[in-house]
């Protein structure tokens, strides 16, 4: 692609140039278009038979050569954006914190908004989720730069820790929220362990399997997680004791009751909602924290240099273990939200597709900008609820997606670090 | 001050340093001269443990550090600005020094930013600049002053001079000699660049094929014909093992 970039110059070169590489580009396409795409299953009588649509291939050949033929005659050469980001940042970084003030706002409000329905706040539950598991994940891809492909563990640890727990010791959500948080980042602990000496790539490829580990154990340990029939009746979170039921159990008061409110099924809604929001602000508020404090610098500066870090004195051990523990812990309560807000848990919500949407979230993001997170949660919850009819079509947006923000974005959405100290105002502690 | 005593290093099989034994005293500068792969960094790191010496002692004032972590040794007062600066090119130049302190007394922190500011004037200038958006010479002071920032009694630097103009060299040669007269930091420094390291060293030791084939002060070295035609006049003599 560099080179064709810089074959530019001369105008007639660069059309046969953009014309060549477009015509590449659609031959890939309509070579992957053509099983992908190409056939399809359609019911008959007495069974199911395949059809070709060809005409979609050339439509997809054709939408690919357009966009390549674009993107080829209009892109600049790449030197130039570097230098770019580096002068936006100062600036843009004011802003970010005045964008992130603006969408807690309007997020704090949204129960009350009059657009507002069950659905809505369903699905900001759910992006609120991936924001905190993103923010979670965070810690160890974006602060730390070790590659995790199987975070999702630990948001299955969580999840099972209350379920099981609540099944077996009929244990209360508040009680398991600190223990899914405990037990998750003990996983991270034993996860980190083998995967000390680990970077880059072979990083990736263990904790990838460490994610199918645990998805598979579950999966398979009948007896104690019931498999693949998964948990159900999960009990519905209190508020702080008072829970949220039409008629209260004996000798207590449900919600409405005490709140003196007309029963509405509603109110477990909401109060999920400020729930999830909470326990994201306190992952968003810790990360931030954590930052400015000497291990949330070790992270950065081991994920900068690790030989560096020795030499300075930074015990590189203790440094990886603590981000893979504290990533685990916020997958863990992340988890345990999950559980109690279903109802119900099977292996089925731990694929290693979730690991991947966290991980695609954390990246298009940008490493390491909280507010990046909540921009590509948002993008990628949202995105395939508003094309439901394009359901089966899903992960090719997402490529698209993907592909969009390489080119435009190749530093994710919001690029650029906050130093974490400034002169006169030296770091806190 | 520092004894390193018939040390052997391992790369997998190979052998990097074959029984090297030197010394450094209490407020000396001493350099380490000698060809691509005769095994001078590989000295340093293994000083740092990095890989650790498979046979040989290395004592740090009166301390055995030779089975040590890295990260354990660097607490007993011993800095080690290691080759290729690898400063932490995404974080300020702020937060790069502040890692530096990372095994210092926090107490002292604004007073060892002070003096590292001091010595770097530039420094204190691009502060709040990315640290790999620095020239070359300036990521070299930014990576001495990050290794000063913890206070050492003893700084090793693996060739500050690599790379850099030849006005910066001298500019880096002098502040390295400020580190040791004023300061009063002993040094070991490894260089490439043998003349400017020899004029500057109270001793060095010449390594070759990772032994020691050569041990003297700073101007016998210079003097001696053998150094001077392999090390500095370009010429391919070789230097009797």
């Amino acid at each position: 692609m560099a080179s064709i970039a810089e074959a530019a110059p001369k105008p007639p070169n660069a059309l046969a140039g953009a014309l060549k590489e477009a015509a590449l580009a659609a031959g890939v396409a309509g070579a992957l278009a053509l099983p992908l795409i190409g056939f399809h299953l359609v019911d008959v009588t007495g069974g199911v038979s395949v059809e070709s649509r060809l005409s979609w291939v050339v439509y997809a050949m054709l939408a690919v050569f357009a966009g390549r033929f674009l993107l080829a005659i209009t892109r600049r050469p790449a030197a130039a954006s570097g230098h770019r980001d580096a002068r936006r940042s100062a600036s843009g970084k004011r802003n970010a914190r005045l964008v992130g003030l603006v969408i807690l706002a309007a997020v704090l409000v949204l129960p009350f908004l009059p657009f507002s329905n069950r659905y809505v706040l369903d699905t900001a539950i759910t992006v609120l989720i991936y924001v905190m598991l993103g923010w979670g994940l965070n810690v160890v891809v974006g602060l730390a730069g070790l590659l995790d492909l199987g975070y999702v563990a630990f948001y299955a640890v969580g999840a099972y820790s209350y379920a099981l727990l609540a099944l077996y010791l009929q244990f209360g959500f508040w009680e398991c929220l600190p223990l899914a948080g405990i037990l998750a980042a003990t996983f991270g602990v034993l996860l980190g362990f083998p995967v000390l000496r680990l970077r880059g790539d072979y990083l990736a490829i263990v904790t990838l399997g460490f994610g199918e580990m645990i998805r598979i154990v579950l999966l398979n340990w009948q007896d104690f997680t019931r498999g693949p029939n998964g948990i159900d009746s999960i009990p519905r979170p209190s508020f702080f004791g008072l829970p949220f039921r039409e008629e209260p159990p004996e000798g207590g008061t449900s919600f409405h009751q005490f709140f003196g409110l007309e029963y509405a099924p509603e109110h477990r809604i909401v109060f999920l909602f400020y729930l999830i929001l909470a326990l994201a602000l306190v992952t968003n508020w810790a990360t931030l924290r954590l930052r400015r404090l000497p291990i949330g610098r070790a992270w950065e500066a081991l994920r900068e240099d690790e030989i560096a870090c020795r030499s300075l004195g930074i015990n590189p051990t203790n440094t990886k273990l603590s981000a893979f523990a504290i990533g685990a812990m916020f997958g863990g309560f992340a988890g345990a939200f999950f559980a109690t807000r279903q109802g119900f848990i099977s292996p089925e919500s731990f694929t290693f597709m979730e690991s991947a949407v966290i991980l695609a979230i954390v990246v298009l993001g940008g490493m390491g900008s909280q507010l990046g997170v909540v921009v590509a949660a948002a993008f990628f919850i949202v995105l395939p609820e508003l094309a439901r009819e394009f359901a089966q079509f899903r992960m090719l947006l997402f490529g698209l997606a993907m592909v969009l923000i390489m080119l435009w974005r190749p530093q994710g959405l919001i690029s650029g670090r906050e130093p974490s100290i400034r002169l006169g105002r030296p770091a806190d502690g | 001050m520092l004894s390193v005593a018939g040390i052997r290093t391992f790369y997998g099989q190979i052998e990097a340093l074959k029984g090297v034994s030197i010394e450094v005293r209490q407020g000396e500068i001493v350099t380490l001269i000698g060809a691509n792969g005769a095994g001078k960094s590989t000295l340093l790191m293994s000083i740092c443990g990095n890989p650790q010496p498979r046979a040989g002692r290395i004592v740090f004032e009166g301390q055995d550090i030779t089975r040590l972590s890295t990260h354990a040794i660097v607490r007993h007062g011993l800095a080690h600005a290691p080759e290729g600066r690898r400063i932490f090119p995404r974080m300020s130049v702020l937060e790069n020094l502040q890692m530096g302190a990372t095994v210092a007394d926090p107490a002292h922190y604004a007073d060892d930013l002070a003096r590292v500011f001091k010595l770097f004037p530039i420094l204190e200038r691009r502060q709040q600049q990315r640290g790999g958006t620095l020239s070359g010479g300036e990521q070299q002071m930014l990576s001495i002053g990050r290794a000063l920032m913890s206070r050492p009694r003893l700084l090793l630097l693996d060739e500050p001079s690599l790379g850099l103009a030849p006005l910066l060299v001298k500019q880096i040669f002098r502040t390295i000699a400020e580190i040791n007269q004023r300061e009063g930091v002993t040094v070991l420094l490894v260089e490439q660049n043998a003349f400017h390291a020899l004029r500057l060293a109270h001793r060095g030791y010449v390594l070759v094929n990772g032994r020691i084939a050569l041990a003297g002060t700073g101007a016998e070295l210079l003097a001696n014909r053998e150094v001077r035609s392999a090390y500095l006049e370009g010429g391919h003599g070789a230097v009797p093992a």
